[in-house]
């Protein structure tokens, strides 16, 4: 990679997921600097761990391949994982900004051989299966892993099984002694690509994400499908490991509710009508779908797919906001409500129960600079002030619950956004 | 110029060494790849590694590498060498790890890591470093068509970003629909109010702009040339035309509404029913005052109903949502609660659909006291004084109806997108083939153009369904079929202001990286920063048409004398054009008829007795040729008789591999492209779709050659199917070893 960047006319783009992703790419293929600050050990965020996108069921995995090839072929780009933000000081044009790097135990002499997984025996919970699978704790994150360098994580690094790593990777590409760094940059713009994270279901208690084993969430459904998940791609639920041939889509859990999130998340309507067809894909005729609504927000152009769906014989919709679900003995989930298009109360047996959670921001707990201007739901509207004083951006779904199309239309317009800033100071310090 | 120096450097880390004789490897590149450097490293992509190859192409003059090591796809930060050109035989991902463990594959693996070290040094002896198109264009001004919300944002934004723009406007003045507006929906929290547009402000800005010029009650006659130095003729009504040149363009040339006659049912055409632009200019007229009727009339309730003549599936009206109508019902009714909390206010909605924050705006509607009922329209009839809506209640399940002062109808938006080119196409044909009257049609259909094109596929972006300018890409959605020219806002897709101003500030963005690519001679997405683009031999051209007409990008054009004219800034270097080329005169410098075809010869053939078939492979580089390497990623063992080559889409296969191929003693050719068809996944659009045309011609070349149909198959393979293009591959080794060696053997 490229020599540090120290100037204020580079943009920072903190999130490596796809607004992130697109925000530095869209900036650097204008000519700009661009450094991309990711959290975790890898470039993807939650769409790499999506089995397919609405409306065309086409895979996201071929989108980041394009987006990482226009990646690798652009050197403006300098990508820190395991990055986050600790704090940032100064004013349009001119931030510094704190980082703090996680040790990845790894180097650059990685070669993504494998063989240090192969030589560890602990396991820990895969943070990109949502814990439903365990991965050895020297890891590669995923097939389209960027940088495609394996991580070691921090429970072994002082221990033997560390130690068994370092002994079997034949590059030495193992360092051990590898400490958290601080350091400090100074950027022109700052684009906050944060992104978004599921609402936690098990606050919603009625619905017992927390008590029943085959109530889960909208983004563990992803896993189920994808041929590169737990299950190989087959729509088994946890509890039995049972195919899970009947499978209730629950609404708005969390999201239009004051006691939860206030905002509609937007998304969540089209992707269980998408994940009703990963029913379908596995069982044809003999899957079951029922979808549990208040308004199908199939907004746009998305209307052809509600549509399609519902015209789906495996497809059906109860418009009801389920008031609770209780498990038999048989640990199948059943819902209990009232069906409001004709009032009528029930009680159906599903095999499993997925809750199409609302999206929270990201940044919900990241301390962000005094200046940023959030919403009563914690997404980035822009800087306080006028315009002349913006020099730092929400993209994506950390600014609004947003679909991919969406997100990447608004890490575009960030990326505008951040370049004005780099020529309008730049032509300030000309004068 | 200094002469070619070819190096070839195989390593032998990650196991390689361990599994392949590196000398063997060594011993090939010399002798069969007549490669004048050859190194081997125990760990090429390390500091050490690199470091020896840039000391040979500083020090040895080394102009060409080969690497053989891992995937193309793996250690690109290693193996980065600009200066030179570069092939990848793909050791790791492509053998090392795909061919089944054990000494009794030995032979089999060496056999395969042999052929891709000769496929590697074949390709890279055909290859040239890029020089990047010669034919730079300057110019770094944008062009925005349309100037209402959308097209002023970007206008502004781009300016603002310090790039000249101009404006051009068809209307005496700026604003578009959103100068009709009395308010807008909220953009920031709190959600609660309707706010001002803004509109006024904006195009002050505009017009004040020192880098902006406007262009007022003008259209463009005549747009010509590529990104970096369009030449647009600009009609003023008063007749005169300007010419300007400019680099890149963003047409916002918006929608209109959907014609309320269209909707009796409903009561179009009712004296007291209005669409929410008439109510707009109710609301306008009231300035703050109690909106009036058209008679004069004070309201005292009104009803707004929802998706008039929207998400219609019986083919009549709209199928599609507008996405904005919710909000703006809920916006135009608090302008009556806000003026007199007593009016009733009723919004009947299937479905009432505002996404994020717009709950919020919902929820001050209802604490205002509008009535939301979910139901479907089934009439509206006026008598007297006040009109009868009857709708059926979806809640109770029963017809009902409201008597009203006055209806609001949320219809939805049409897009202004220009001539749908299909329609143009068959008009211009036909034409060209004498007919008056469809001469006569295609300046009927022109008339509608918006950007007046002086392509040869037709004078607008192509459309999608439903005449909207969209991008088909979920990850991509600017990408339109005409390089450097980015729709925005809701000619794209329906949309609300908000969503239109960060549609418009994002295409602004595209704009100016338009303009810096095509001044750089690079290429746009998904090739960014490709420096390579077609050359043709026009000597050896036959002006069959077949490039101009199958360029996914209308990128190329035709001369007098009807030879292609190739746009290299509008091109974005799939090779579509060299697939389609029947007498192969188009090339790239690094990627051509000779690249591959060279590689596909250089395979070393067992003879008929061996048992061992060979079976081609030509993968989308895009998506099969990751799934291919995710498939070694997880170790998945596929037949080790299969000899891989990446392609840059199936569009620019080129059917001479093919039987180049067959030739060789191939027997079998597997094609793995991208889904073609309405939902396609082909990333240059219509490659994968051209691949399987031109495959299904192909059994006249086989029956001539003797062979069977199965002897050529073409796969759709998603970027996810690691284990299908395994079993796909097994699967087609089997059937080839069944239907036996192929005939063609020996022959060479």
């Amino acid at each position: 990679m490229t020599a540090s960047i120290a100037t204020s006319q580079a943009i920072l783009v903190v999130g490596g997921g796809i607004s992130g992703m697109t925000a530095a790419l869209e900036a650097a293929e204008c000519g700009k600097q661009v450094i991309l600050a990711e959290k975790t050990p890898t470039l993807g965020g939650r769409t790499a761990l999506l089995y397919r996108y609405f409306p065309k069921m086409c895979h996201p995995t071929c989108g980041m391949e394009i987006n990482l090839r226009r990646l690798k072929g652009n050197r403006s780009v300098r990508v820190m994982t395991m990055t986050e933000v600790l704090a940032v000081s100064g004013r349009r044009g001119d931030y510094t900004v704190t980082l703090k790097i996680s040790p990845r135990y790894v180097t650059e002499n990685c070669t993504g051989c494998g063989d240090c997984a192969k030589a560890v025996d602990t396991e820990i919970d895969n943070p990109f299966e949502y814990g439903l699978a365990k991965t050895k704790a020297a890891y590669l994150p995923h097939a389209m892993a960027y940088p495609q360098r394996f991580v070691l994580d921090a429970s072994i690094a002082g221990t033997a099984e560390g130690e068994k790593a370092k002994a079997a990777c034949k590059y030495d590409a193992i360092d051990l002694e590898m400490k958290e760094e601080t350091v400090e940059i100074k950027v022109g713009a700052v684009i906050w690509a944060t992104g978004w994270k599921p609402y936690d279901a098990a606050k919603i208690q009625p619905y017992g994400y927390d008590r029943f084993a085959n109530v889960i969430t909208s983004l563990e459904f992803e896993r189920l499908a994808d041929p590169h998940g737990p299950t190989g791609g087959k729509i088994l639920r946890p509890s039995d490991g049972k195919e899970a041939k009947n499978v209730a889509f629950i609404q708005c859990a969390g999201s239009r509710d004051e006691n939860h999130l206030r905002h509609c998340s937007r998304i969540c309507c089209m992707a269980s009508l998408k994940q009703t067809q990963y029913v379908r894909e596995a069982f044809g005729e003999t899957g079951q779908s029922t979808v549990y609504y208040i308004d199908i927000r199939a907004i746009d152009r998305f209307e052809d797919f509600y549509q399609m769906v519902q015209k789906d014989a495996t497809v059906s919709f109860v418009k009801s906001k389920v008031a609770k679900i209780v498990q038999d003995k048989d640990a199948n989930p059943v819902l209990h409500g009232v069906d409001t298009e004709g009032y009528h109360r029930y009680a159906t047996t599903h095999d499993l129960v997925v809750l199409a959670v609302g999206m929270e921001p990201e940044a919900n707990g990241i301390k962000l600079p005094d200046d940023m201007l959030i919403d009563s739901s914690g997404f980035i509207e822009g800087c306080k002030g006028s315009a002349e004083d913006e020099g730092m951006f929400g993209a994506g779904a950390a600014s609004s619950p947003l679909d991919v199309n969406r997100s990447v239309q608004s890490a575009t317009a960030a990326a505008l956004r951040a370049i004005k800033v780099i020529h309008q100071t730049a032509r300030t310090e000309k004068v | 110029m200094a002469d070619n120096k070819f190096a070839a450097y195989v390593c032998s880390g990650c196991g390689l060494g361990d599994k392949l004789d590196i000398k063997t490897l060594e011993k090939i590149a010399t002798k069969e790849g007549k490669m004048q450097v050859v190194k081997s490293h125990p760990f090429l992509c390390n500091a050490e590694g690199v470091q020896m190859i840039n000391d040979d192409i500083a020090n040895e003059a080394v102009t060409h590498v080969c690497i053989a090591a891992c995937s193309r796809r793996s250690k690109t930060e290693a193996f980065h060498f600009p200066t030179v050109a570069m092939s990848r035989a793909n050791l790791r991902e492509g053998v090392l790890w795909v061919v089944a463990e054990g000494e009794a594959h030995d032979e089999v693996r060496q056999e395969m890591a042999d052929d891709y070290v000769r496929m590697g040094c074949a390709e890279l002896k055909k290859m040239k470093l890029p020089a990047g198109n010669p034919d730079k264009a300057q110019s770094k001004r944008v062009l925005v068509v349309g100037g209402g919300m959308s097209g002023m944002t970007a206008a502004f934004e781009a300016a603002e970003a310090g790039y000249e723009t101009l404006l051009v406007e068809k209307q005496a003045q700026l604003g578009g629909w959103a100068a009709k507006l009395w308010k807008r929906a909220p953009f920031k929290a709190p959600y609660a109010e309707p706010q001002e547009t803004g509109l006024a402000e904006l195009a002050a800005k505009v017009s004040s702009h020192p880098l902006i010029k406007v262009h007022l009650n003008s259209s463009l006659a005549e747009t010509g040339g590529a990104p970096g130095r369009f030449t647009v003729k600009i009609a003023q009504e008063s007749g005169t035309v300007s010419e300007e040149t400019v680099g890149s363009i963003v047409q916002a040339t918006g929608f209109t509404t959907y014609d309320i006659a269209k909707l009796p049912e409903l009561g179009g055409g009712q004296a007291n029913v209005v669409d929410q632009a008439g109510l707009e200019a109710m609301a306008i007229a009231a300035d703050g005052k109690a909106i009036k009727r058209a008679d004069g009339k004070e309201i005292k309730s009104v009803t707004f109903l929802q998706c008039a003549g929207q998400r219609d599936e019986s083919g009549t009206h709209l199928a599609y949502c507008s996405g904005h109508c919710c909000a703006t019902s809920i916006k135009q009714a608090m302008y009556f609660k806000d003026a007199n909390p007593d009016i009733d206010t009723v919004i009947v909605y299937q479905d009432l659909r505002v996404p994020g924050m717009g709950e919020d705006f919902y929820r001050s509607a209802q604490e205002k006291g509008v009535i939301f009922s979910k139901g479907k329209a089934s009439g509206v009839a006026g008598s007297g004084d006040r009109t009868k809506v009857s709708f059926r209640d979806l809640i109770l399940d029963e017809e009902t109806s409201i008597d009203t002062d006055l209806v609001v109808l949320a219809t939805g938006q049409v897009p202004s997108a220009g001539v749908e080119l299909d329609a143009w196409v068959q008009a211009s044909t036909e034409a060209d083939g004498g007919s008056a009257d469809a001469k006569q049609k295609v300046i009927e259909i022109q008339k509608h153009s918006v950007l007046n094109l002086t392509y040869r596929q037709g004078p607008d972006i192509p459309q999608f369904k439903y005449g909207f300018a969209d991008s088909h890409f979920i990850c991509f959605p600017y990408e339109t079929r005409r390089t450097g020219i980015y729709a925005a806002g809701p000619v794209r897709r329906p949309m609300d202001m908000l969503q239109a101003t960060e549609d418009a500030t994002g295409a602004a963005l595209k704009a100016i990286q338009a303009v810096e690519n095509a001044s750089l001679g690079r290429a746009a997405h998904p090739r960014s920063g490709d420096l390579s683009f077609p050359q043709v031999r026009l000597e050896g051209c036959t002006q069959c048409k077949r490039c101009t007409v199958e360029c996914p990008f209308g990128a190329i054009d035709e001369d007098e004398k009807r030879f292609p004219v190739f746009n290299e800034q509008r091109c974005r270097r799939c090779g579509t054009c060299m697939g389609a080329c029947p007498v192969r005169v188009i090339s790239f410098e690094n990627y051509s008829v000779d690249t591959v075809g060279s590689q596909i010869k250089a395979v070393d053939m067992p003879d008929e007795f061996s048992e061992r078939p060979r079976i081609l492979i030509l993968a989308c580089e895009n998506d099969a040729y990751p799934a291919l390497d995710m498939a070694g990623l997880s170790r998945t063992v596929y037949s080790a008789f299969v000899r891989i080559i990446p392609v840059r889409c199936l569009g620019s296969v080129n059917t001479i591999w093919i039987t180049d191929a067959l030739n060789s003693g191939f027997d079998g050719v597997m094609m793995m492209g991208c889904k073609k068809g309405d939902d396609y996944q082909c990333h240059f659009v219509k490659g994968s779709e051209l691949a399987h045309y031109r495959m299904s011609k192909i059994g006249d070349t086989l029956s001539q050659l003797g062979l069977e149909p199965e002897r050529v198959v073409t796969q759709e393979v998603a970027i996810t199917d690691n284990q299908r293009v395994v079993t796909l591959i097994n699967d087609y080794v089997a059937q080839i070893v069944d239907l036996g060696m192929s005939p063609m053997k020996g022959f060479n």
